[in-house]
């Protein structure tokens, strides 16, 4: 029994030494390294200095007002888009369901440095969506996609919804699909709008899926890193700089000031842990 | 009113469906374009595919590349599949209440993003001397990518692995190690097929811990090599439409070869 009960934990161990290693002690060093001031190597305790800094850093701000935009803005957008797609795809009287779902489906295969690299050239200012849009009468100059603070915001925010709404649509539809379709018949027979059943019957069963994109999508938005970087730099100004963008560039791009980029990347952890436990309170089922 | 219904559920869908795959399209005719015509909006396949490959092939070692690439992907993959997988059998196999509550603490890992950790893994990494080489992206990016979320996932999986087959082999006198190595692996291969896609597809597709740990060209992923090329002053897009193709492939492969399992392997954490 004793011998066991010993395998069980070797089987166990080396998972348990790689992540207390690379993620349990970082977490705490990093603590530590926020109470710190300093550049380089050259660190001395300095108590709460860094958080009196960040609320005095414009760079910092500004960054995490991008965030919370990209957060606010684009997270619903995808959540209702990729809602809305299921609905419709879960239908089995549709044609062409299974190439709609695959095409919808298919830029979860590309990787982010990828796709933020294709749409920087296709939103080139003569680039092929202005010639589009212009051709379909829908503006009538070219929409500086780049070079503007706001069009760049909504083009990163373009950017990862075309790149992660296939990819909650797929937990709805496995969702959609674990629902008795008699469910849906008898709301059918008894005469309740589409709309009703959408949103009386649909969204209510799928709750803790959408709780679960959604809590996924927050974790991911708050670290958004790769396609900023490649699509737009940051820029214009610091337009589109988030969070993750601006931990690294405090580390390796300017002088680096480890103590006070591990402050930065707790804000990060408090902001997912207190976003997370808002969600699952808003989720929670009222009795 | 029901035919409006229709029209307009195929016009969205299809509307959906071809902003989706646009991309794709655009990438591919775009490999054949010279970097002028791409950014002006040239969406018609042109003949410059010749000279973007040599213009790709001259700037940058992309054997080097891709090997570095498979290998870094490879081997992360190998590596998170067997930890994750012994630690998920061990959480299930030898239940235990303390064993139940350290599982619990690792979930509550689960939600701590990449970015906080960067920092002091750059510190620690560079403490054992491990920056500039493929094991200090792979080490670091294993446990934090996907391990936890894997691990999750077998122990799931493993609820479903029958006992008798592992009471059966203790009486036929197989030690622990061997159960799991010659019962458990092969009767979990489909749970193991979904898992090395979406690791693989995560180990691939990395940038930003590879980006901090390695520093020289020949070391490089193709995604850093892409994001050189594309942050580069005046990008050569027609090679770097080659380079995504490149970078694209083998995931798109993947997906279309084993589709099931790739959607499977997406939805293991809800189910």
């Amino acid at each position: 029994m004793k011998s066991m009960k010993s395998n069980g934990w070797a089987f166990i161990m080396p998972a348990m030494v790689m992540i207390g290693l690379f993620m349990i002690y970082p977490i705490l060093s990093s603590l530590w390294m926020s109470l710190q001031t300093g550049r380089g190597m050259n660190l001395s305790f300095g108590g709460f200095d860094n958080l009196l800094r960040l609320t005095e850093d414009p760079v910092f701000l500004q960054a995490l007002l991008n965030t919370g935009t990209f957060l606010v803005v684009q997270v619903p957008i995808m959540i209702v888009l990729a809602l809305l797609m299921a609905t419709l795809l879960n239908n089995p009287d549709l044609k062409f369901r299974g190439l709609l779902r695959t095409a919808i489906f298919l830029p979860c295969v590309t990787s982010l440095v990828a796709y933020a690299i294709l749409f920087k050239s296709m939103f080139a200012l003569d680039g092929v969506v202005n010639q589009t849009l212009i051709g379909l009468y829908l503006i009538d100059q070219p929409i500086p996609w780049l070079s503007d603070p706001f069009w760049a915001k909504v083009l990163v925010i373009i950017g990862i919804t075309w790149r992660w709404t296939g990819y909650n649509m797929i937990f709805y539809l496995a969702a959609l699909q674990n629902i008795d379709r008699s469910i849906y018949e008898a709301a059918r027979v008894d005469g309740v709008p589409p709309r009703a059943v959408f949103f009386r019957l649909t969204i209510p069963m799928l709750k803790p899926v959408i709780l679960f994109t959604c809590v996924m999508s927050t974790i991911g938005t708050l670290q958004l890193f790769d396609e900023v970087v490649n699509l737009t730099e940051g820029g214009p100004g610091d337009a589109t700089l988030t969070l993750s963008m601006y931990i690294y560039n405090l580390t390796f791009k300017f002088m680096p000031s480890f103590g006070y980029a591990a402050t930065v990347s707790y804000v990060i952890v408090v902001l997912v842990a207190i976003l997370s436990f808002i969600q699952f309170y808003v989720a929670r089922d009222r009795k | 009113m029901r035919s409006f219904r229709t029209l307009a559920t195929y016009g969205f869908l299809g509307v959906m469906a071809f902003v989706s795959v646009f991309p794709f399209a655009w990438m591919i005719i775009g490999a054949t374009n010279t970097s002028a015509d791409i950014i002006k909006g040239r969406s018609w396949p042109g003949s410059a595919l010749a000279e973007n490959l040599s213009t790709l092939v001259t700037t940058n070692n992309v054997p080097e590349i891709l090997y570095n690439s498979f290998k870094v992907a490879i081997i992360g993959t190998a590596l998170t599949l067997l930890v994750a997988s012994m630690a998920g059998y061990g959480f299930e196999v030898f239940k235990s209440r303390f064993k139940d509550r350290v599982f619990g603490g690792l979930l509550l890992l689960m939600s701590i993003p990449f970015a906080a950790l960067m920092v002091p893994l750059f510190v620690l990494t560079g403490k054992i001397g491990l920056i500039n080489t493929h094991i200090g992206v792979i080490l670091p990016s294993v446990a934090a990518l996907s391990l936890l979320f894997i691990m999750f996932y077998f122990r799931q999986a493993t609820i479903a692995f029958p006992s008798e087959l592992r009471d059966a082999a203790r009486v036929d006198g197989l030690k622990e190690w061997q159960i799991f190595a010659f019962i458990y692996m092969p009767v979990m291969k489909s749970t193991y097929a979904a898992a090395t896609i979406i690791v693989f597809m995560a180990q691939w597709n990395s940038y930003l811990w590879p980006l901090i740990v390695l520093q020289t060209n020949d070391k490089k992923t193709i995604t850093l090599a892409i994001s050189s090329l594309g942050t580069q002053q005046l990008p050569d897009y027609g090679a770097l439409m080659v380079a995504t193709i490149l970078a694209t492939l083998p995931t798109l492969l993947i997906f279309f070869v084993l589709q099931r399992q790739f959607v499977q392997g997406m939805l293991g954490a809800v189910k």
